[in-house]
C-alpha cells in the first residue's frame, strides 16, 4: 500500500515534514539582520566611507527584521504559550535554548544601543521642535538625555564605536547560531556539517547586503534622490567578495560530500537530482549564484554604463534575495524529505490559508516592510535631515 | 525524644521533596506514582529483541496503541520487513512497514531473498540526542533509564523529532507535543511488563532491568552476537538485537 507523496520506505512518523515554510523564513529573516548589520560596520568600524548613505538604512533594516525574526518561531510551536519557559528555565544543553539570549543581546545591547546612539542628536532635536503626541515620543525617545554637546557626542561616537565592536561578533554569533541548530544535527547527514554555521553566516551577509542595497536604490527612486553610484559600487564590490566566498563554502560541502561519498550519499544524490533539483540546482546555483556572480564579476572587470550598472545591481541584488531563500528552503526543506534510514523520500507541499501556510509567510515578510517604514518616518536616514543642532 | 529546629527543617525539607516527586510524576506521566514497593534507583530499564523470532504479526504495535492511545497514523512502536537481496555483490534491503505493521504484513512474494521482521521503538537511550536538544528539558532519562517527554511542558518545538536518528517520535495531533514510547512507564513501574512484550506471541521482545542481577539478560547478552540500531551515532541505546543484519538501519 504505496503513501502518496512517498517513494521507497520511510520510518512510518517521518511521512509528515515537522519544519515548514514558517522555519525557512526564521534563518533567512535572522540572515537578512546580520548581514544588514555587517554592511553597517563596514562604515562605522572597517572605515569605509563610500557606504556611508547605506549606515543608517542598513541599521533601520536590520531592526525590522529582528523585530519580526521571532514571530515565525513562535507561530511554528505547537504551544507557543509557553515559549517563555525558554527564557525561564532553559535547558543548557540545547542549541536552541540559547536563541533568546542570543537574540536579546543582540536586539538590547547592539542594535538598539547603536540606533539610539547614532539617532540621539536627531531625537533630541525633534524632541525640541516637535509637539503633541509626536514631541512625547521624540521625548520619551531621549530617555531622559538632552545634552547634545559636542563633547557629548563624542563620549556617544567612542560607546557607538564599541557597540559596533562588539556588534560585529554578535552578528556572527546570531547566524552562526542559527546554523549550528542544523550543523549540529547528528542525526541528519544533510544537516550535520561543521561548515554549517559558517556557510550560514557567510549567506547572511551576502542575503543582508543585497537586501540593503536593493532597498537604497528602491528607496532613491521613490523619494526622486540621486543613487549614490559610489555608494553602490562600494556595496556591489563587497556584495561579489562575500558571495564568491559563500558560494566557494557551498561547493566545498558539496564536493566534500561527493567525493567521501558516505552511506548517505546515495540517497541525498538521488534527491538533489530529483525532489531538489528545480530548488536547488536551477534555482539556487544557476539562477540565483551563478548568474549574479557573472553579472558582478562583469562590473568589476568592465567599463559599463551607470544606468546599466545600476540595473544589473538591482537584477543582482534580487536574484540574490531569491537565491538565499531558495537556500534556506533547500536546508531546511531538503533535509526533512529524505529517510533517515536512507531508503526512501518524502515529499512537502506549501499549505496556503494555515498556520504555517504560504499566507502566513508572505504576512510575515512584509512586516517587516511595514516596520521599516515606521521606522524611517521616527528615525528619517536622510542626510538632509540629520543635522542636528549640537553637531 | 526532641526535635530540634535543625531536625524539623531537614524532616520538613525531605516530605516536601518526595510529596513533589511524587506530584511532579503523576503530572508528567499521566499515570498513578509508582507503588511504594518501586525504587527508581534500583532498576535500569531496556529491552532485548530476537530478530528470528519475530513473525512479523503486528500484535506489538496493535497492543501499544491501544494501551496508549497513540494516535491513528503515528506509531510508538512499528515492524519492519526487510527483504534483502545480493545484486552484484551488494546487499540491498528492501524495506516495508505498512502503516507502521498494525495489522501485520500480506504474505512476501519474493523466495529468493534473504526475509526477517525488525520490531522497532524508541531505544531509551542512555546519551539520547532528543534530551540534549529540548530547549527546555521538557523531554528526559528518568532515574531508571526511560526517555519520558512532560506533556505539561513540552514547547512543541519538534527539534527532538529531528534529532532522534531512529524516527521514533511525533508530534501528537491532538497535544502538540512531542511523543513516544514510555516503555509503557505506568505499567513497568507496577511490577508489570510492556504492552508490546506481553503480546508478543513468540516472545521476540523482551523488558529488561539491567540492574537486577537476576535478570535474563546477562545470560542473554553474554552468550549472544547483540547490536544496537545505528552504533556509529553512539547513542547509547538499549535496545539489544540479538543477530542484527548490517542491512537494518
Amino acid at each position: 500500500m504505496a503513501i502518496p507523496g512517498v517513494e521507497g520506505f520511510m520510518y512510518p512518523n517521518e511521512v509528515e515534514l515537522q519544519w515548514g515554510l514558517l522555519i525557512v523564513l526564521y534563518p533567512y529573516i535572522t540572515g537578512l539582520v546580520a548581514g544588514a548589520f555587517i554592511l553597517a560596520s563596514l562604515e562605522r568600524v572597517f572605515k569605509v566611507e563610500a557606504v556611508r548613505p547605506t549606515y543608517r538604512l542598513a541599521l533601520l533594516t536590520a531592526l525590522a527584521f529582528l523585530l519580526v525574526a521571532p514571530l515565525p518561531l513562535q507561530l511554528h510551536l505547537g504551544h507557543p504559550e509557553r515559549s517563555m519557559e525558554m527564557y525561564l528555565t532553559p535547558h543548557t544543553s540545547s542549541a536552541m535554548a540559547m536563541f533568546g539570549f542570543v537574540y536579546l543581546w543582540y536586539l538590547t545591547v547592539v542594535l538598539l544601543l547603536e540606533i539610539w546612539l547614532e539617532y540621539r542628536a536627531d531625537i533630541v532635536h525633534m524632541a525640541r521642535t516637535s509637539t503633541g503626541l509626536k514631541g512625547l515620543i521624540y521625548k520619551a525617545l531621549t530617555l531622559g538625555s538632552m545634552n547634545v554637546s559636542p563633547a557629548s557626542r563624542v563620549i556617544d561616537d567612542k560607546v557607538g564605536y564599541a557597540v559596533t565592536v562588539i556588534g560585529i561578533p554578535s552578528a556572527f554569533l546570531l547566524h552562526g547560531y542559527v546554523g549550528f541548530i542544523f550543523g549540529s544535527v547528528k542525526a541528519n547527514p544533510w544537516w550535520s556539517t561543521p561548515l554549517m554555521p559558517i556557510v550560514f553566516l557567510f549567506s547572511a551577509m551576502v542575503s543582508g547586503i543585497a537586501g540593503v542595497m536593493v532597498l537604497y536604490m528602491a528607496v532613491m527612486k521613490a523619494k526622486k534622490m540621486p543613487i549614490d553610484m559610489r555608494c553602490v559600487d562600494t556595496i556591489a564590490k563587497y556584495l561579489f567578495y562575500t558571495f564568491v566566498i559563500d558560494f566557494s563554502l557551498e561547493m566545498l560541502d558539496l564536493v566534500h560530500r561527493t567525493y567521501e561519498a558516505d552511506e548517505s550519499f546515495r540517497s541525498l544524490n538521488f534527491m538533489v537530482h530529483t525532489r531538489l533539483w528545480g530548488s536547488q540546482v536551477i534555482l539556487q546555483i544557476f539562477l540565483c549564484t551563478l548568474v549574479p556572480l557573472a553579472l558582478l564579476a562583469s562590473t568589476q572587470l568592465f567599463r559599463i554604463g551607470e544606468a546599466k550598472r545600476r540595473a544589473m545591481y538591482l537584477i543582482t541584488g534580487l536574484l540574490v534575495l531569491v537565491g538565499i531563500f531558495a537556500m534556506r528552503w533547500n536546508v531546511v526543506i531538503g533535509g526533512q524529505l529524505f529517510s533517515k534510514s536512507f531508503l526512501g523520500y518524502t515529499s512537502f507541499k506549501v499549505q496556503f490559508a494555515a498556520r504555517e501556510g504560504l499566507l502566513t509567510a508572505i504576512a510575515l515578510m512584509i512586516l517587516p516592510f511595514a516596520i521599516f517604514v515606521a521606522l524611517v518616518k521616527l528615525l528619517p536616514p536622510w542626510p538632509e535631515t540629520t543635522e542636528a543642532p549640537g553637531d | 525524644m526532641e526535635l530540634s529546629r535543625r531536625d524539623l527543617i531537614t524532616i520538613g525539607g525531605k516530605l516536601l521533596v518526595l510529596a513533589s516527586v511524587g506530584a511532579a510524576f503523576e503530572e508528567i506521566t499521566g499515570a498513578a506514582p509508582p507503588s511504594e514497593a518501586y525504587k527508581m534507583a534500583e532498576h535500569w530499564w531496556g529491552m532485548i529483541v530476537d530478530i528470528d523470532k519475530c513473525i512479523g504479526c503486528g500484535n506489538c504495535v496493535r497492543a501499544c496503541s491501544n494501551e496508549n492511545g497513540v494516535p491513528k497514523g503515528y506509531f510508538r512502536t512499528w515492524v519492519e520487513r526487510y527483504e534483502v537481496e545480493n545484486v552484484d555483490g551488494r546487499q540491498e534491503p528492501h524495506v516495508e512497514s505498512p502503516n507502521g505493521a498494525i495489522d501485520g504484513f500480506p504474505p512476501s512474494t519474493r523466495q529468493d531473498v534473504k526475509s526477517f521482521y525488525v520490531p522497532k521503538l524508541c531505544n531509551h537511550c542512555v546519551d539520547s540526542p532528543c534530551v540534549q536538544v529540548c530547549p527546555v528539558g521538557a523531554t528526559f532519562v528518568s532515574p531508571d533509564g526511560v526517555v519520558l517527554v512532560d506533556e505539561n511542558y513540552c514547547l512543541g518545538c519538534r527539534y527532538c523529532i529531528q534529532a532522534c536518528p531512529y524516527g521514533c517520535r511525533y508530534l501528537h495531533p491532538e497535544k502538540r507535543t512531542a511523543d513516544k514510547c514510555t516503555l509503557c512507564y505506568h505499567r513497568i513501574t507496577q511490577g508489570l511488563t510492556t504492552a508490546c512484550c506481553e503480546n508478543c506471541p513468540t516472545g521476540a521482545r523482551q523488558l529488561v532491568d539491567f540492574k537486577n542481577p537476576k535478570d535474563p539478560v546477562h545470560e542473554f547478552l553474554r552468550t549472544n552476537k547483540v547490536e544496537v540500531l545505528k552504533p556509529y551515532m553512539a547513542t547509547g541505546a538499549k535496545v539489544y538485537y540479538k543477530d542484527l543484519d548490517g542491512s537494518v538501519r
